[in-house]
């Protein structure tokens, strides 16, 4: 088959620091104007050790070379399952660069920043109806920043309640934050199995007064809906603990349902998936919190207020768990998701949601043939595939550096941890037929090749620049800077 | 939909693959019970020029350094960022890639992180750092609860010098996992108050954590505290909330720091009202596998070609869940690279001409405002970019009456430090020119009469 990947010029880069030469000088800085002034001697360093010293050109190609050993959206498909790798829009980052968002100090007096509290003030009101929450917090910086705020507005919230309790009911398909940000809260994990979709009984199973939440997904890391959703809310809310959702996968439900319709009492949202805000090669994202009104008096402080006129920060809540940050959150993320979401209108929010299922079930229909389906209820926004019925000694790994030589960023591999070999694929709304088409041959073939030739695949990727890596070997001797 | 390319013969296909006969069918896993059956209430979609018209009107109603003179800092500065800086991060190869989980094709976030750790630990004086924390105040939070499972102690002193936004956070992390906090005071010269802290500090100590210039402009004694703290077999956790300092301090790990914590916006990285900013990280070596967050290291491919991998990934929170050393995810990665571009644009002589420049310009705008009748500096300390002031006539009458004339003259401190209605932190950087800080005194000299 015709592929995407190819191989073609790549230029070697060194290590910053190789390319510095004494002297040379990469920025301009007006003259000090003012008598120069001198640390007392004690505090005083020496020049920083190490520093490089290049032209500003030296600086620029460097940087240019290294963007062109990475893959991006904007390169192609990137259908990393539960990340919602969807196209960045770039009016987005336009209006993010507008000097006056861009270059609002976090401490200008409230009147002089009324257009940063409005757009917050709008974004939360936009999350909150969008969710079916009660009302909305914007501080925290990621998703599993928002997992901890959540965590600790329920602990706070049940404590108020003087119902101290310890346990936290976490399924086998979370994602690791989950429980990672539960400890965090000082709970202890009580981990409960659920098979594809976690049924109400198995929860009754372990809940008791002991259990403060219940943590889920939905839908869950298989790309299935919590189809007994409601009926685990009752029996958790029943025994007086309160519902955590992870809101990773809201791409499935924009204007279909809503978490806080569901019986859930917090959730968190990524607005680097769902919202279209790029990643960054990492972050920076944005984690909002949304809560029922009876744990809103919990979130973090401030939350912005409007008041007749005008927005202002409201840091009088007593019952507020105090801050996760400094300042209010990442600003920066949350004008390009409202610029998303004004782009988008309610029409296009649902249509989004829309085609990210059909374009996850079109991938589905496609493979499930060839490739081992290990839940065969309907596909939400992504499908999870397994390497089993792989044949040639291949499995996940292989298969994920296959698909680099086609030209596709693997899917999400080995998670969830439920599904041996789990092939997690998510296309997101953005990606039309025509490359799902493309990307399904290149499963195919590559699943072939696995009978037929499975040294492609045991040596893949083979049209990268580099092979693959010794990662045995970095971490038994970790080398984390550049020594000279 | 301009984002969405699907046509509806491209959905009519599609289904028909599927085998399905409407985009409804496929939400057939979701009980009728918990549909939305109405539209979301939303505002109409805003085409792409209506909706830069509202953004730019959003942004009009925003004080800006362009609109006033601006000499507010307290964690968050105005410095000059080159042009390079946005121009590179704009490469979407760079600002698409979702976190490097596939190091063939992520060498370029990859090699950039390790860079980053490198400057980082050549600036701190330390031995690793990660890849990048939320902001300065988590990054803080992270570094108390590392101290804590290092020393395996539950008390921790917190300096009130200290941002008190920084102080809130590590309240918040440690909300629920019984340490104790306590607050040492500062002392007239607004250091961390040293015969309080020698008090405090004992055998259950975990850590001490002062800022490094200190939320009002002070350098602390890093050394003496550092000293204090390893006598009782605490760690040190220095929070740097201005790095631009570190361009002619001594690093905090020259000084005895455990863990340096700081905030990395003032490289390169954009006020936004206050985010996204960059939490900086760095430890000693021995302290290596509790440390939270990512870290790049360096290995080789099957060819022997050098490249650079996610490592020590048994720490975090994807392979340990609830044994990890942080929950931490997703950090700031694009944050963590204009800052190493920065870095290498200004480079060893830049970065000293920045802080020497911000220390000058600080100095004189000191000895001009202590020279006005009705204004002193309350403390004795040295500083560096920016320090408190003293009105008697109050902070907040002071401020509005600088605000009238077009300038956002501080930072009232007593919405944090009751009891201090006088006071305000006032911050300078190279961006502020002489004409414009004899601006600032001219009119803070304006009102004292």
């Amino acid at each position: 088959m015709k592929s995407l990947g190819t191989t073609g010029l790549i230029l070697n880069e060194k290590l910053i620091f190789e390319h510095s030469d004494p002297g040379r000088k990469g920025y301009s800085l007006p003259a000090l104007d003012v008598p120069e002034a001198a640390l007392p001697a004690e505090l005083a360093r020496e020049e920083v050790s190490g520093f490089p010293e290049l032209s500003e050109v030296d600086v620029v190609r460097h940087f240019t070379r290294l963007s062109t050993w990475n893959y991006g959206v904007d390169s192609g498909l990137y259908p990393l399952g539960s990340c919602t790798m969807k196209y960045n829009p770039k009016v987005n980052e336009v209006a993010a660069r507008l000097p006056g968002l861009a270059g609002v100090h976090p401490y200008a007096p409230e009147h002089l920043a009324q257009g940063a509290l409005s757009l917050m003030y709008h974004l939360q009101e936009a999350l909150a109806e969008i969710s079916g929450f009660a009302c909305v917090t914007l501080q925290p910086a990621a998703g599993a920043h928002g997992e901890l705020t959540g965590m600790l507005v329920i602990r706070a919230c049940l404590e108020a309640r003087g119902d101290s309790r310890r346990k936290v009911i976490i399924p086998d398909t979370a994602h690791g934050t989950n429980p990672a940000s539960a400890v965090l809260c000082g709970y202890e994990v009580v981990p409960v199995a659920s098979d594809g979709i976690l049924s109400a009984a198995a929860v009754a199973a372990v809940m008791d007064e002991e259990v403060a939440a219940l943590m889920i997904t939905n839908p869950n890391t298989l790309g299935l809906f919590e189809s007994e959703i409601t009926e685990i809310c009752d029996v958790v809310h029943a025994k007086g603990g309160l519902v955590y959702c992870d809101g990773a996968n809201l791409n499935a439900l924009l204007g279909i349902a809503r978490p806080g319709d569901m019986g859930i009492d917090v959730m968190h949202f990524n607005l680097h998936k769902t919202f279209a805000t790029p990643h960054g090669g990492g972050g920076p994202g944005a984690g909002p919190v949304g809560v029922t009104d009876e744990l809103a008096p919990f979130l973090p402080v401030p939350l912005v207020v409007k008041e007749v006129d005008a927005f202002r920060l409201d840091y009088d809540r007593p019952h507020s768990v105090g801050r996760v940050k400094a300042f209010y959150g990442n600003f920066g993320i949350l004008v390009r998701a409202w610029a998303y979401i004004r782009s988008m209108g309610p029409q296009g929010l649902r249509h989004a949601t829309a085609m990210a299922v059909l374009n996850a079930n079109y991938i589905r229909a496609r493979l499930e043939g060839t490739w081992h389906l290990p839940h065969r209820r309907r596909s939400m926004h992504e499908v999870v595939f397994s390497d089993r019925d792989l044949g040639g000694d291949c499995h996940t790994l292989d298969v994920a550096k296959r698909l680099i030589d086609y030209g596709y960023h693997p899917p999400t591999i080995y998670f969830p941890l439920v599904v041996k070999g789990a092939i997690m694929i998510e296309p997101t709304e953005t990606e039309c037929v025509e490359v799902l088409d493309e990307f399904c041959d290149a499963m195919l073939a590559i699943a072939r090749e696995a009978q037929e030739n499975p040294d492609l695949l045991h040596q893949a990727p083979l049209k990268t620049r580099t092979r693959r890596f010794d990662e045995t070997a970095a971490a038994r001797n970790p080398r984390l800077k550049w020594e000279g | 939909m301009r984002y969405i390319p699907h046509t509806e013969e491209d959905i009519r296909q599609m289904l028909e693959t599927v085998g399905v006969d409407s985009v409804e069918a496929l939400f057939e896993g979701v009980p009728a019970a918990v549909r939305l059956n109405r539209l979301l209430e939303l505002s109409a979609p805003a085409a792409e020029s209506e909706l830069l018209r509202e953004f730019g009107r959003l942004a009009a109603r925003n004080a800006t350094a362009a609109s006033h003179l601006s000499f507010l800092g307290g964690g968050a500065y105005n410095h000059f960022i080159p042009a390079v800086v946005d121009q590179l991060i704009s490469r979407s190869e760079f600002y698409t890639a979702y976190t490097p989980y596939q190091p063939e094709i992520s060498q370029g976030t990859l090699q950039a992180i390790f860079e980053y750790q490198t400057l980082i630990c050549q600036l701190t004086g330390m031995d690793a750092a990660n890849a990048s924390m939320y902001d300065g105040a988590s990054s803080c939070a992270e570094g108390v609860l590392m101290a804590v499972r290092a020393t395996r102690r539950r008390k921790v002193l917190l300096s009130r010098a200290l941002h008190p936004e920084y102080r809130a956070t590590v309240a918040t992390y440690c909300r629920y996992l019984e340490l104790e906090l306590i607050e040492v005071s500062f002392d007239a010269a607004g250091r961390t108050e040293p015969g309080e802290l020698e008090r405090l500090l004992d055998k259950n100590t975990a850590a001490v954590v002062t800022g490094y210039p200190n939320f009002f402009g002070v350098i602390e004694d890093l050394a003496a505290i550092s000293a204090a703290a390893h006598d009782c077999g605490a760690y040190l956790v220095a929070a740097v909330q201005e790095p631009i300092a570190l361009g002619l301090l001594k690093s905090p790990g020259e000084l005895g720091a455990d863990i340096v914590a700081g905030e990395g916006q003032s490289f390169g990285i954009p006020l936004s009202y206050g985010g996204p900013y960059l939490g900086f990280f760095a430890a000693r070596k021995k302290d290596l596998r509790s440390m939270p967050g990512r870290l790049v290291g360096e290995t080789v491919d099957s060819e022997g070609r050098r490249g650079f991998v996610l490592t020590l990934a048994t720490r975090e929170q994807h392979i340990r869940r609830e044994k990890a050393t942080s929950n931490i995810c997703s950090n700031e990665g694009l944050c963590a690279l204009m800052a190493t571009i920065y870095l290498s644009l200004l480079g060893k002589q830049g970065l000293r001409e920045v802080a020497q420049q911000n220390l000058a310009k600080a100095e004189y705008a000191k000895e001009k405002i202590a020279a006005l009748p009705g204004f002193s500096l309350p403390f004795a300390g040295p500083t560096f970019n920016e320090f408190v002031v003293e009105a008697q006539e109050g902070a907040d009458p002071v401020l509005g009456r600088l605000e009238a004339r077009g300038i956002l003259g501080g930072i009232a401190l007593d919405r944090w430090y009751g009891g201090m209605p006088g006071r305000f932190l006032v911050c300078v950087t190279e961006q502020n020119s002489r004409e414009e800080i004899d601006g600032l005194v001219a009119a803070l000299a304006g009102g004292a009469q």
